[in-house]
């Protein structure tokens, strides 16, 4: 079929082009061999398109918009004759600038594109660019076609999701990942067969919309720190081409499928951490690189006086409840999921998105609301970060309509303070272990997301060898940081040969993971704790691109034992789907015992309203009612106490008996019998058993 | 820089592709598998000691051929150096040729 619409009605220079149209937004290649450009801007005057051939300083063709191009706010043109391989393209808006009502046109600068499918200037992490070139980040045009033969996303069941946090860089870079490509998109594909056995089924990635790593960056003592962890974005809908292997030849897209293609194949979804919270402009003193001379007044909340609100920290604000950049961040999303296969979503900062247009917070954020209800997303996971930087915090009541779930951060201070013996800890961890019915009993324990570390704060590593962060390599005399971290050093502050204190860290550990892979509601590991990773005492390392942040695989053979340890527990979990029910169900099953029960040292005792530092957690599953091989009864027995204590074991049905699986204390003997009904702990650890038919 | 030669015997077709292969000159490769669509082709071996670079365009247009072609005809790069056997790896699409 022939498109009669299809032929240039003008020209410029030579160039041919014509009226566009106004959908789809961006740079996009057109049947007729065109490519069509479109771009919103509602306050602006006058719309200048900007061609450059690749890496050129000045651009060969400015081609204005004429007025007949425009439908609404919308200016759209299709221009032929192009290469999209050799091309780059921006912006220049003219309009008023009057910074107290808002405006900051600036026709002498040239903008880059929010819907650019991919953006050049960073194409080599690290490469130091040319400061002087005034278009740093510029549009490219890429072929938004893939064969995914076959592929979609997996929609694995939330509650048997095992979330794994991982920095793409930091993942592979150092050498000893053995990878072919470190560092890059392809890097992690190196890394599928590690994460298939070690168990986990969904990977969420440090941000990877395109971000400037050279963004506040500076040198301190002879190292260059950079923005490294990359939240801060310059464009939502390019993957970060310094993340690709393949950039230099304009493929990070098709790498980036490939690598989420690849990991499908494995039954690992891949979910990504969004920042619709604010973008790489800043504040007043911050470049203009698209959105603040786009259209400052929609794209940014704005004070009275015509300042920028800072709910995220960072400078600058999102206006996300503004109805255009609502679908701005929707379209994102759709593209992300339609084209790229995402499986679902974390949103930094997500309190931010429930702010109106003046920053106040709203009970039905019409952003969230529509996230919630679209007809692409309807299967696509929404994680928030339930809380900003401008005193926000709704752990247990943000926004949800049933869709939205939650890092559950009361999870990870609770469990963090319980294990150091904490045990006025003890009530609250009953709750959280149940999947936290406190916070979400009106939804269900997939709501919660449990986790002990992330990107965010200590190591796991970290958490038991230091009292304190150690953030001096960032430059901030160590004022950066958290120092609520309710971390214990077991005895000496960082590095030591003794080794009580390393064995009592090493089962810190144990203890904590087991108790978080036990937990109702859902898991997330930091990448690297599985092997005792360390960050050197940093809880902030956002610019450290070094082997600070760099995960050190040689820990993998050092620390087997912990990985190992790692590894049974999740497997443990995907074995025992009680410890996936997501409707906080704890009555009697028809095992005839409580489905979820706590104990005191003696079973069926347990005051659970006062402070205590021992307690055991059982779970009985009947094959009847989850359809396993076998009748099976989960028992743990946990001692944070400093010492040792003895645990009557509940009684099992007749012909049951209760073995030892997982004992993180000193010589645990794995499937041995218990037949006196009791088990001795030694202090700070932990027994897992099951009991099940004798044969 | 960039040049090919197509020869055909009988059902095996055997392209020499020398330079850079990018989207410049991606067409006129297209043009000739396009040529190729409907006869009756078992294999087709693209020769690739020589090409130096493939860009984007470069390796659709190798895609398109294995797909207008046909499942029943195998498609072939020969004598792959380092940068092309990197980039077909990164982006997957050494899944849907055989490297020889």
């Amino acid at each position: 079929m022939i498109r009669i619409d299809e032929y240039p009605t003008h020209e410029h220079n030579g160039i041919p082009y014509r009226c566009g149209r106004v959908q789809p937004f961006g740079a996009s290649v057109t049947s007729g061999g065109g490519i069509n450009f479109s771009i919103f801007s509602r306050d602006a005057t006058k719309c200048e398109l900007l061609l450059y051939h690749y890496g050129a300083p000045e651009p060969f063709a400015v081609i204005p918009f004429p007025e007949e191009f425009r439908i609404g706010h919308v200016f759209s043109m299709i221009v032929y004759g192009l290469d999209p391989e050799m091309l780059e393209y921006g912006y220049r808006f003219d309009g008023p600038f009057d910074p107290a009502q808002g405006y900051r046109f600036d026709r002498t600068k040239v903008l880059l594109d929010p819907y650019a499918k991919l953006v050049s200037g960073r194409n080599r992490w690290g490469k130091e660019p040319d400061w002087n070139d005034p278009f740093q980040h510029r549009g490219c045009v890429i072929m938004e076609d893939y064969d995914w033969e076959g592929d979609k996303p997996l929609e694995i069941p939330m509650n048997d999701l095992v979330i794994y946090e991982a920095h793409v860089r930091s993942f592979t870079k150092d050498v000893s990942s053995g990878v072919r490509y470190p560092g890059t998109f392809a890097g992690l594909l190196d890394k599928i067969p590690y994460l298939k056995e070690l168990g986990v089924n969904c990977v969420e990635l440090l941000p990877i919309f395109e971000f400037d790593e050279f963004e506040n960056s500076r040198v301190i003592e002879g190292r260059r720190l950079y923005n490294y962890w990359g939240y801060s974005t310059v464009n939502f809908y390019a993957p970060k081409a310094g993340y690709a292997a393949s950039a230099p030849m304009g493929l990070a897209a098709d790498e980036l499928k490939n690598t989420v293609k690849q990991f499908h194949k494995a039954g690992i979804e891949v979910m990504l951490d969004v920042v619709f919270n604010h973008t790489a402009e800043g504040n007043e003193q911050g470049p203009y690189i698209s959105y603040r001379g786009i259209d400052n007044k929609t794209y940014y909340l704005l004070t009275p006086e015509g300042y920028y609100y800072n709910f995220s920290g960072c400078g600058n604000t999102m206006n996300c409840n503004n109805s255009v950049v609502r679908n701005c961040i929707l379209d994102c999303l759709r593209y992300w999921v339609s084209d790229y296969h995402i499986d679902g979503f974390r949103f930094d900062l997500a309190s931010i998105l429930s702010r109106d247009q003046n920053g106040a917070p709203m009970t039905s954020p019409p952003l969230l609301e529509t996230l919630a209800h679209d007809a692409i997303l309807g299967k696509t996971k929404l994680i928030a970060e339930a809380w900003d930087a401008g005193g926000l915090y709704q752990v247990g009541s943000f926004p949800a309509w049933g869709r939205w779930a939650e890092w559950n951060g009361r999870y990870r201070d609770c469990l963090r303070r319980f294990v150091k013996s904490g045990a006025e800890q003890g009530p609250e961890l009953l709750w959280r272990m149940q999947g936290s019915p406190d916070l979400y009993g009106n939804r269900c324990a997939e709501a919660s997301i449990n986790f002990i570390t992330c990107h965010d704060g200590f190591t796991l590593r970290d958490l038991v060898s230091y009292n304190q962060k150690h953030n001096l390599a960032n430059g901030e005399e160590n004022r950066d940081g958290s120092d609520n971290n309710d971390s214990w050093n077991c005895g000496a502050e960082g590095d030591t040969d003794d080794r009580e204190i390393l064995e009592l860290r090493l089962r810190q550990e144990k203890n904590a993971v087991a108790l978080l892979l036990l937990s109702r509601g859902i898991p997330m590991l930091l990448s690297g704790d599985e092997f005792g990773n360390t960050q050197f005492g940093n809880n902030n390392a956002y610019c450290q691109d070094n082997q600070i942040s760099w995960l050190d695989w040689n820990l993998l053979e050092k620390n087997k034992d912990l990985h190992d340890f790692f590894k049974r527990m999740i497997h443990f979990r995907a074995k025992h789907p009680v410890l996936r029910r997501s409707d906080f169900f704890r009555d009697k099953n028809s095992s005839g015992y409580p489905e979820m029960s706590f104990h005191g040292t003696r079973p069926w005792e347990l005051d659970e309203s006062q402070p205590f530092l021992s307690f055991g957690v059982l779970y009985a599953e009947p094959k009847a009612d989850y359809g396993t091989k076998e009748d099976a009864f989960i028992y743990c027995a946990v001692n944070a106490y400093w010492e040792e204590a003895r645990f009557e074991l509940p009684s099992l049905p007749n012909g049951m008996v209760w073995r030892e699986i997982e004992y993180t204390g000193k010589e645990g003997r794995a499937n041995r019998a218990i037949r006196d009904g009791a088990v001795s702990l030694m202090p700070r650890s932990l027994m897992l058993l099951v009991g099940k038919a004798e044969t | 820089m960039f040049a090919y030669d197509v020869k055909k015997n009988g059902t095996d077709v055997d392209v020499t592709l020398t330079g850079r292969l990018d989207g410049a000159v991606a067409p006129q490769l297209h043009e000739q598998m396009v040529a190729l669509q409907g006869q009756d082709i078992k294999n087709i071996t693209f020769h690739v000691k020589d090409l130096e670079y493939i860009s984007s365009a470069g390796l659709r247009v190798i895609l398109f051929a294995k797909q207008k072609l046909g499942a029943d005809t195998r498609l072939y790069l020969k004598d792959v150096g380092e940068g092309v056997r990197s980039v077909l790896e990164v982006t997957g699409f050494d899944n849907f040729v055989e490297m020889i």
